[in-house]
């Protein structure tokens, strides 16, 4: 069995390994060593579930297992002999033996001995350790009264004492410089900062270096990485297309509120009901952001109903898991197999969020609710434009004599045009036509145009018609079926068509060539929620439809020209048909073009709206105010005689949507009246025959009381960080033990339930639990805490017993050494290389990226585009998180895809890890920038470069072997440099950033060697 | 000099030694070493390389990582006798209509343009077609029997036709998920919920990797045919299982590894120098304070060494008769289905475990008949030709092939096409202890349920990890305190299929 293999083992086992449990005669305790062997076991039979229960027995409470049935007790506390669960397991008898053979688990005999020995103690049982509240223990006694700083370290040392164990003596001070910088703000100390630090001598050097980076703006950075991990923030929306939606400020929400040590319960309400907090400002609003982290989907065919069911599942097991450290989720569809949940509770627990605004389904990509997030200056524009606005909305909207009497003359020339009849349109001729995605055009007798060949998703006609005739006020669309097509009618996807844009231009003798604005549109049909104002809209996305796919009929619409056309001899229009929406294919199949040169034109039967011909037959006497008003607001909104003013509106409105549209936004938090939430049997969806609950904390705990009203998300919120609740604190400072240990003191750190480990320091873990409540949710102070006590500052190494009898640390007789997260080890490379941005916060940064990385990705097809400058070299933390396909540098390093909550990223040591250190161009610009540096800065000889590259990258001098053989692969790769001249060339343009040309390229590429080797070493990725 | 060193390297005395003694000395301690030196010589490339770096190459730890990281499964003894050893999983992508390829309806022709009976429809999952009349589709292609087995098939996949007496078609397939993305998710993993591992990371997971220099589990994809549906990264990651179970996508464009080629300018001897020293110095460390992890990353180190010299070696078909490369119909090296099947070959020939091949031209709603001919002149023979080859390797006894998708179509119309459709579709397997020429299973007279001995999902992962000699109950993974497993709490082996 190879070495990787017996630490799996060892790995799995260690739950009930000899340093936690209890030794050979002493006190068997329920919760550390009983409740993990019944939950492994037997819950899973004889457990919460009452669905899969076997035999009617329960053995996780003291009711179920004490209790006779049929003449045998399962458990009598004391006697072995009655004890019925005894016997069975250690029965021969496979048809009695349990568990059971075909259950796959054993019991092993030391599990056996311990049950044996709890129930010969009094089988007494516990509550499970987490779903108590924690209590302050006192420090236990321990023997060496010199060693420790703080209160978390008795607990450490008393357990090693216990275990005839000594601390590690604390760490040099470049090590500790290295950790500290690793662990708060995730960057390598400068040499500057490690030579002040070893040099000194004030007793409070440390404290003042951990005060020093606490109070540094990365340090949110830092912390951010592993909330957003929690919370599963992300750039885009994961299912499917994985379309971008716009949710970062969020996470700049996240940062700055580490650097400010936001208290975590304060923290914890904004998230989840920041938009309901009383006169909310827009930061709480943006906190709120959390409840939309979840993946959505714009896939056609999604069923809204299905969505939201998975939705709803997906914020309660995030929720869950982040607060809670508990797997609400196993209690979808069944009542939790080792933890006290019920599926009832699961989906009380889910009503919290039913009064949010969302959908299932998202359509066109429009992902919402969502808020747009100024900042200040952009704040005060924003009051200005809309300022603006509003004067001319209201002059415009004014009585104005002028007008009132242009829309007379107006409306006679309208009731003139009405009565004309039949009304000519002439048919245009067609020079050429053009399809950008090559679909097919032919001219046809009746002056149509007929598609066929390709029929891509998308596709745009250009049709150029020369005419000589003079005052063309519109252009007529006709969509003509055909019987080649789709249910032989209007196109060839499936009948129906979208058209999402209509541009003329037109180029008149001797002037230049203009867009036409069209004012207005009409047509003869339309779908719902397709009207024709759809196709003059400027959107791309939206566009005239016509059920095409229903009904086979001929279709037409009228686009009216702003100002009628001149014309003339020579003149070109040029017509462009798009058809961009999200279905595909949706072109129309055959259509004809033609002209009108009535100044009023009309469409067979419609000129105007239905509505407003009835009023204009009318005799004005007649009219009724809203008649008399409709018209006025249709004049003033289309007539061109109101251009002027119109224009003038139209462009202050522009200058402002223009600018809206740059103001970043973010998905929001909205609350509306709640949904009816039912408990969906077996988790199916489609199932609607479950009982209707309301809001509700999980029923074993004490939470709110929901008789008199409905509870709210604000309700949940405090319920998460109230005192009564035993488990949020715990599980964060669980958490917050691992970064800074290594492992958490209960190892599982998304399960502290059940099936979760009891911890290695309960009565610690309780006291830090307790200490940060008490705190006041202090985070900055709990980190504080136990980077400054000395089981912190220990050295990593150990020795050869401690790594034969506490490989995986759990005892804390040393530091734990691990390697740096993933974006930790881009940005120590950045770093080294003085190539890392320090511009906090703003939209997604996108370093380099292999070509074609994103080529499954469609809906829409894209190619990702790297940043250049300042953005290039921005923190791993900024970098665009695309679910499906997560930038692969991350994703090697074991970023998750932040499609699910994830407590605890893996620290895996993979060969894909190689690949990115020696050949991501990100990387090798590091190098190259990195021995550039060398050169210049790190003095004359070849020594020195290598002792400043040193202290650089490893904080520390090389030794004599390492100088040795760095120097010798130097002049080796000069010899091989120096003979291609070519090949040092091309590494030294490796990157955005400008190559120093001053150095001769031989001399970089050979010190790239150099620094390559450097920034490929296990030293400079890991934390000691 | 001035030196510095922190703890961890301090701390180890006798290292301290080794640092600053003569390098001759270095060398003869070596030579004491000889146990070491022998597994060095198999597991450090760069070992003999260089006499400048040659020394410190050597030390011991090195050696003993790079021949002990190799993962051999967590399975030790397997559950039963393995007929596979690995799989070829042709996966079309998009839903491919069974009506138009495997299962033949002809009671849907006779019922073209009528109202689809309610009585199958009523209450079922509907995708597009939600809220839309429901009329019935004929099958747009004629099927034909072929083989000595009889197998009837549409005559749009002649090809693979002529391999009808080696595959086994499972007519009675069914799912739970009627979008693509999910349904993906669950065919991969058998759950919709991300974060699982798909099957090819269990399979290695369970019975490790024969091939040093590769990836054990490959992705390659394709397009073309109809609407080219996404395919997530999530269909081949590891889930919560370790990273290194991960599949590797093949990309069919620029690196075929991301990051597998050296960056300009960098010869294969300077990245072998870089690597060396690097591990070398690695070494040094790990002499000092003796940690595992320092061990894996030189022995990591190695492996992208190796795999960086081997997979141009993968990828160079120019070995290949012209006869194969007609067989496939390709000329390799194009990202093409069939140039993919080649590559599939090559990979199982070097021992990869799981080989997932994509390709992305299923999606046919509207326009069916000309799809499934673009997308048949993609596929078709290249998917016979593969298990011909294999067949003609003789690895196809211990090469499971698998030709299907994430769902089929409905029997109802969309336009000219056809929507997506769970409650019954097929696929095909071949080799690796699966009965040829047969076919298990059926739906309904329109196509539209599985009836008779249906599989579920899970029961086709349970199948699959049989025939590699896994017992699907027994292959788990503790994560958030529960034993996961493929097949969640379900799955039956389907025995009548196994050879």
């Amino acid at each position: 069995m190879s070495s990787k293999r017996i630490t799996l083992f060892v790995s799995f086992l260690f739950g009930c390994g000899s340093l936690i449990a209890a030794d050979k005669d002493s006190t068997v305790h329920f919760n550390r060593d009983i409740r993990p062997i019944l939950s492994d076991n037997c819950f899973n039979c004889h457990g919460p579930d009452q669905n899969t229960r076997k035999a009617k027995l329960r053995l996780d409470t003291p009711e179920g297992a004490f209790t006779e049935r049929g003449g045998l007790v399962p458990i009598t506390p004391g006697t072995l002999e009655k004890s019925e669960v005894f016997h069975r397991i250690v029965s021969k008898d496979p048809d009695d033996l349990m568990p059971p053979p075909e259950s796959n688990k054993t019991l092993s005999a030391k599990e056996i001995d311990l049950l044996k020995r709890w129930i010969e103690q009094g089988a007494r049982y516990e509550g499970h350790w987490a779903y108590i509240p924690p209590q302050r223990t006192k420090a236990p006694s321990i023997k060496n009264k010199k060693w420790g700083r703080n209160e978390i370290d008795p607990f450490i040392l008393a357990k090693l004492e216990g275990n005839k164990l000594k601390p590690s003596p604390e760490a040099d001070r470049r090590t500790l410089i290295r950790r500290l910088n690793f662990d708060l703000v995730g960057l390598p100390p400068k040499p500057g900062e490690v030579e002040a630090f070893v040099a000194d001598k004030s007793p409070k050097a440390y404290e003042k270096l951990v005060d020093r980076l606490l109070a540094s703006p990365q340090f949110g950075e830092r912390m951010a990485v592993h909330w957003l991990d929690l919370v599963r923030y992300a750039d885009t929306v994961g299912y499917h297309g994985d379309q971008l939606v716009s949710i970062w400020p969020f996470r700049d929400y996240v940062i700055k509120a580490f650097n400010s040590n936001k208290s975590f319960d304060q923290f914890t309400i904004e998230q989840i009901a920041g938009d309901l907090l009383p006169d909310a400002t827009q930061e709480q609003k943006v906190a709120s952001a959390y409840n939309r982290l979840h993946m959505m989907t714009g896939e056609g065919g999604a069923q809204d109903k299905e969505y939201r069911a998975k939705y709803f599942a997906d914020r309660v097991r995030t929720t869950g898991s982040v607060w809670l450290g508990v797997t609400l989720g196993c209690a979808e569809c069944h009542d939790h197999k080792f933890d006290p949940f019920s599926a009832k509770d699961f989906y009380t627990f889910g009503a919290f969020f039913a009064d949010l605004k969302e959908k299932g389904y998202y359509p066109s990509g429009k992902w919402e609710p969502f808020m747009e997030v100024p900042n200040e200056e952009q704040s005060v524009r924003m009051t200005k434009l809309n300022a603006t606005v509003a004067r001319l909305e209201k002059e415009f909207n004014a009585p104005n004599a002028d007008l009132d009497s242009a829309q007379k003359v107006w409306e006679k020339k309208q009731q003139a045009a009405l009565k004309k009849e039949p009304f000519a349109w002439t048919t245009a001729t067609i020079k050429k036509t053009v399809a950008k995605n090559k679909t097919a055009l032919a001219g046809q007798p009746d002056g149509s145009v007929l598609t066929s060949g390709p029929n891509p998703d998308k596709e745009i006609y250009t049709i150029t018609i020369p005419t000589d005739l003079t005052n063309i006020s519109a252009l007529r669309l006709e969509a003509l079926t055909d019987p080649g097509f789709a249910n032989q009618s209007l196109s060839r996807a499936n009948g129906n068509f979208v058209l999402t844009g209509v541009e003329v231009r037109v180029q008149e003798s001797g002037v230049a060539r203009r867009n036409v604005k069209i004012v207005r549109a009409v047509a003869d049909f339309e779908q719902e929620h397709h009207p024709i104002s759809l196709a003059i809209d400027g959107k791309p996305d939206t566009g005239w439809a016509v059920s095409g796919h229903t009904q086979a009929a001929n279709r037409q619409a009228a686009f009216i020209f702003d100002q009628p056309i001149a014309g003339g001899a020579d003149t070109i229009l040029t017509v462009i048909l798009k058809h961009e929406s999200q279905y595909g294919q949706h072109s129309i199949g055959r259509f004809r073009l033609s002209l009108s040169t009535e100044e009023e034109p009309k469409l067979p039967g419609a000129i105007l709206p239905e509505k407003l011909v009835a009023i204009l037959e009318q005799p004005e006497s007649e009219r009724s105010n809203a008649g008399k008003n409709e018209l006025a607001r249709f004049f003033r909104d289309s007539a061109r005689e109101v251009a002027e003013l119109r224009k003038k509106l139209s462009d202050a409105r522009t200058a402002r949507d223009e600018f809206k549209k740059q103001l970043p936004t973010t998905l929001v938090s909205v609350s509306e009246a709640p949904k009816e939430t039912r408990i969906v049997p077996r988790g199916n969806w489609m199932d609607d025959s479950g009982e209707v609950v309301l809001p509700a904390t999980p029923h074993f705990l004490p939470g709110p009381d929901g008789s008199d009203r409905r509870l709210t998300r604000m309700d949940l919120a405090q319920w998460l960080v109230s005192r009564e609740n035993p488990l949020t604190a715990r599980a964060f400072v669980n958490r917050l033990w691992r970064m800074y240990f290594g492992i958490g003191l209960s190892k599982v750190l998304d399960d502290i339930g059940s099936q979760g480990e009891w911890p290695t320091h309960p009565e610690l873990l309780d006291n830090l639990a307790v200490e940060f409540m008490e705190s006041g949710w202090d985070m900055k102070h709990m980190v504080r805490l136990m980077v400054t006590s000395s089981a912190y500052r220990q050295g990593s190494v150990g020795n050869e017993k401690l790594r034969e009898t506490d490989p995986f640390n759990r005892l804390v007789a040393r530091q734990s050494r691990f390697r740096i997260p993933a974006e930790m080890v881009r940005d120590n490379a950045l770093s080294v290389s003085d190539l890392l941005s320090p511009t906090m916060y703003g939209a997604s940064a996108k370093p380099y990226q292999p070509p074609g990385y994103y080529a499954q990705l469609n809906f829409p097809k894209r190619e990702y585009q790297p940043d250049k400058g300042d953005n290039q070299y921005r923190r791993g933390v900024y970098t665009h998180w695309q679910r499906t396909f997560l930038h692969p540098m991350l994703m090697s390093f074991d970023a998750p895809s932040r499609e699910e909550c994830t407590a605890e990223r893996p620290r895996s040591n993979t060969p894909l890890q190689s690949l990115v250190l020696l050949n991501d161009p990100t990387f090798v610009e590091a190098a190259r920038v990195f021995a550039e540096k060398i050169i210049q800065q790190g003095g004359a000889t070849e020594d020195a470069r290598l002792k400043w590259a040193y202290r650089r990258a490893l904080s520390r001098d090389p030794n004599k072997t390492e100088q040795r053989m760095l120097l010798g692969l130097l002049k080796e790769h000069r010899g091989v440099y120096t003979a291609d001249k070519a090949a040092a060339e091309e590494i030294i343009k490796v990157g955005d950033a400008p190559t120093a040309r001053e150095i001769d390229p031989t001399e970089l590429a050979a010190w790239m060697s150099i620094s390559r080797t450097i920034l490929n070493l296990h030293e400079t990725i890991t934390r000691f | 000099m001035d030196v510095h060193f922190p703890d961890y390297l301090k701390s180890a005395r006798n290292h301290y030694a080794l640092l600053t003694m003569d390098i001759f000395e270095q060398i003869r301690l070596q030579q004491n070493r000889r146990a070491f030196l022998s597994r060095a010589a198999m597991g450090v490339g760069g070992l003999a390389l260089s006499s400048l770096l040659n020394p410190l190459a050597a030390l011991a730890k090195q050696a003993k990582a790079a021949s002990s990281d190799k993962w051999n499964g967590v399975i030790d003894q397997l559950h039963f006798a393995p007929r596979a050893k690995r799989v070829i999983f042709l996966y079309m992508a998009g839903g491919p209509s069974h009506l138009e390829t495997l299962d033949h309806k002809p009671k849907l022709t006779e019922l073209h343009g009528k109202p689809m009976p309610e009585s199958f429809t009523q209450g079922q999952p509907i995708a597009q077609l939600q809220g839309k009349p429901l009329t019935c589709f004929a099958p747009q292609f004629a099927f034909s029997k072929y083989g000595k087995s009889g197998q009837e098939m549409s005559t749009a996949f002649p090809h693979i036709g002529s391999i009808a007496d080696d595959i086994c078609i499972l007519r009675s397939m069914h799912t739970e998920q009627i979008n693509h993305d999910p349904a993906h998710t669950f065919m991969n993993t058998g759950t919709s919920i991300s974060g699982r591992p798909c099957m090819g990371s269990w399979i290695n997971y369970g019975l490790g990797s024969e091939c040093e220099n590769l990836p054990g589990f490959v992705v390659l994809i394709s397009s073309g045919g109809g609407q080219d549906q996404p395919v997530s990264s999530r269909q081949w990651h590891s889930g919560f299982l370790p990273s290194r179970f991960q599949g590797i996508h093949f990309q069919s464009k620029g690196d075929p590894v991301l990051y597998i080629n050296n960056p300009p300018g960098v010869s294969p001897k300077v990245q072998r120098d870089v690597i060396s020293t690097a591990n070398s110095l690695n070494g040094m460390l790990n002499e000092a304070i003796d940690d595992p992890e320092i061990a894996t990353r030189i022995s990591q180190y190695e492996m992208a060494f190796k795999m960086q010299t081997s997979v141009p070696g993968l990828m160079d078909i120019t070995g290949e008769p012209q006869s194969v490369l007609d067989m496939y119909g390709t000329q390799g090296g194009d990202g093409s289905f069939a140039a993919n099947c080649l590559l599939a070959r090559r990979l199982a020939e070097r021992d990869v475990r799981f080989i997932q091949i994509y390709h992305r031209g299923w999606d046919h709603h509207g326009g069916i008949k000309n799809g499934i001919e673009t997308v048949a002149a993609k596929v078709d023979q290249a998917s016979a030709a593969l298990v011909k080859d294999l067949k003609q390797r003789g690895m196809l006894d211990d090469t499971l092939v698998i030709w299907g998708g994430e769902f089929g179509r409905t029997p109802m119309a969309q336009g000219d096409g056809r929507d997506h459709h769970i409650r019954g579709f097929s696929l095909w397997m071949a080799g690796g202890g699966v009965k040829g020429g047969m076919s298990y299973g059926n739906t309904d007279e329109l196509g539209y349920h599985a009836v008779e001995n249906k599989v579920h999902v899970h029961d086709f992962h349970a199948t699959m990890l049989h025939l590699f000699g896994i017992d699907h109950k027994k292959l788990t993974y503790r994560f958030q305190g529960r034993d996961f497993r493929l097949t969640d709490v379900h799955g039956e082996v389907v025995k009548a299929v196994l050879a």
